[in-house]
């Protein structure tokens, strides 16, 4: 079974299609109803979040997926009651800042990893790949304390912290920097850079399509984390966006086209960032899976 | 001095200079509360108080503790259910998907899509599908074409798959992709090879695409098996009016070690689920490798 082992799926084949042209057939036109049907399905549910978001109270409970009057009365409310505006930056600053993180560090140990040769450097390999075994649920208590014993509770460190790199991020990135010709980064020695400008004038731009897989993943985790922000934070203007829209959900009395308001504004940022740049998220989340 | 050292001394010093930060992060962020949540464990400590030893004595309290064992199956439930449903309908999608042109990438894109939503935001908007007459959407539907209403999240034996139905909806997409990715890497000339010898596709599926996908096969069911296993944001926001409920059926680990490290205070005993959850983790997903991997 040799052959089965060598057979390794790329990330650019999925864009491709590769289905020779056939002539539509019934079996054909069957499928593609079928699975268009099912597509319809999937996004049901973030279909009838929107809608529900743009329909006024008595209309809630109809099953209509298009709104008789739509209105943005809805966002308009949830924003003004000025929670969620704060939820949504919150969110957003730690997403960002914890994507540059992983950005800088994953690649650069990736890196060291990949083309140096020093005493340590299995041992370290493989310290940072064990870690991949260790469930974050296993180490919120320990960062609980830590947090408690520093003053980072309720703070945008507190909860970034734990994710400022990943074993993950840099598996993948040391797996895409063995790409980059030894060749490369000899010559740029040769004129006189030093290590770090090596890393990041030559290498860095060579392993960009790596780049862009490993921030929208960061991105999206820290995006939507929930357990570790809701721990860390105590106030409500500390609270990301998951956080926020769990204890607003929460409350009593809050109607239901409200909750899917907030559902919305957490889940649209990442839906029209996907829409954008589709080919390459899907891309890149095929190259992060098959290599990370 | 620098100036001194020879290529190979200077490229020590870079690479260490390189690494100073990311092995302090490690050492600090990952290794050290990793031993010190294995201490806790054998400790008594209710956060306020000082840290006394407590032996074995959290892990017999776990072991003798039937909400640990109804959470325990549970969490097994989840990834018993969770696992094969979504490897199945994933692959099915993907097979015949890789086989269409006609607007692919708009269908790869409906399919995909639920990937990139938030789990909590999704579980709140299918706690409202779920809700009974007249207000959630499932049972206002049943109840329009005059089927008995069903009780989704407030029975003790729908609740479960209820809860699970929202996380395999999000983790298709993905698992799509994947396969997908997997079915383009299998080379076209074993099929026409097929084909000439007048094998039905049947054969064909099971002959060739099934066996030759096995290295992603093996992927997406260790990695959706860790994600079920570790299930928390959709249990915890379809519930949070009695977390875990109705009756503990749809507590998984993760929640139990939430609900006693921070609402009971209980660290200790907290972090010995910890450790079985860590156990469990990495024995399931060491045997999935193994029989896999063999076969």
């Amino acid at each position: 079974m040799a052959a089965v082992d060598t057979i390794r799926p790329t990330a650019n084949a999925v864009l491709t299609t590769q289905a020779p042209k056939k002539p539509a057939n019934m079996g054909q036109i069957i499928r593609w109803l079928l699975l268009f049907a099912g597509g319809i399905l999937m996004v049901m549910p973030i279909a009838y979040m929107l809608s529900t978001s743009l329909k006024w109270p008595h209309e809630v409970y109809n099953v209509n997926l298009i709104p008789v009057e739509p209105t943005i009365e809805n966002y308009t409310y949830v924003l003004e009651d000025g929670r969620f505006f704060g939820w949504f930056i919150n969110s957003l600053i730690i997403a960002i800042a914890t994507t540059i993180s992983n950005i800088l560090f994953d690649s650069l140990v990736g890196y060291t990893l990949c083309k140096f040769r020093f005493p340590g450097r299995y041992i370290v390999f493989i310290a940072i790949l064990s870690t991949l075994m260790i469930p974050t649920e296993m180490l919120v208590i320990p960062w609980y304390l830590m947090s408690q014993q520093f003053g980072w509770l309720d703070s945008y460190w507190g909860i970034m912290f734990p994710g400022m790199m990943t074993a993950f991020g840099t598996f993948l990135m040391k797996q895409f920097f063995e790409t980059v010709p030894d060749d490369f980064i000899e010559a740029a020695r040769i004129d006189g850079l030093n290590e770090l400008q090596i890393w990041w004038t030559v290498a860095m731009p060579l392993v960009k399509p790596a780049l862009a897989a490993l921030a929208i993943f960061v991105f999206l985790g820290n995006w939507t984390a929930f357990i570790w922000p809701l721990i860390v934070t105590n106030s409500v203007e500390m609270y990301t966006l998951p956080v926020g829209l769990s204890s607003f959900g929460d409350e009593a009395d809050v109607a239901w086209e409200l909750i899917m308001t907030g559902a919305a504004i957490s889940t649209l940022p990442t839906l029209v960032v996907f829409l954008i740049f589709q080919r390459f998220i899907i891309r890149g989340v095929v190259m992060a899976g098959l290599k990370g | 001095m620098y100036n001194n050292l020879s290529i190979r001394q200077k490229q020590i010093v870079w690479a260490w200079a390189f690494l100073a930060i990311p092995v302090l992060f490690y050492v600090v962020i990952r290794f050290y509360p990793t031993a010190n949540a294995i201490l806790i464990s054998f400790q008594n400590w209710n956060l306020l108080g000082s840290r006394t030893w407590a032996g074995a004595e959290n892990y017999i309290k776990l072991f003798n503790d039937p909400v640990f064992w109804q959470v325990f199956r549970n969490t097994f439930v989840y990834l018993l259910l969770g696992t094969p449903i979504s490897l199945v309908i994933s692959f099915i999608i993907a097979y015949h998907l890789d086989q269409l042109r006609f607007m692919h990438g708009f269908l790869r894109m409906l399919y995909f899509l639920p990937f990139m939503t938030s789990a909590v935001a999704m579980a709140w908007v299918w706690r409202w599908f779920y809700q009974p007459v007249p207000i959630g959407l499932f049972n206002n539907f049943l109840a329009s074409v005059g089927i008995p209403q069903v009780e989704f999240l407030r029975s003790t034996t729908n609740a479960l798959p209820s809860v699970l139905a929202p996380a395999v909806w999000a983790g298709l997409g993905f698992q799509i992709i994947i396969f997908m990715a997997g079915l383009r890497a299998i080379p076209r000339s074993y099929y026409e090879a097929a084909r000439i010898d007048g094998v039905s596709t049947w054969t064909v599926l099971w002959e060739i695409t099934l066996p030759l996908l096995k290295p992603t096969i093996v992927f997406i069911v260790v990695f959706s098996s860790i994600g079920f296993l570790r299930i928390f944001d959709h249990v915890f926001n379809m519930t949070t009016n009695d977390p875990g409920g109705p009756l503990n059926s749809t507590e998984p680990l993760v929640l139990m070690i939430y609900d006693t490290a921070f609402n009971g205070f209980d660290m200790g005993y907290a972090a010995a689920q910890t450790v079985v959850l860590f156990v469990v983790l990495l024995l399931v997903s060491l045997l999935q490798l193994r029989i896999l991997r063999d076969r």
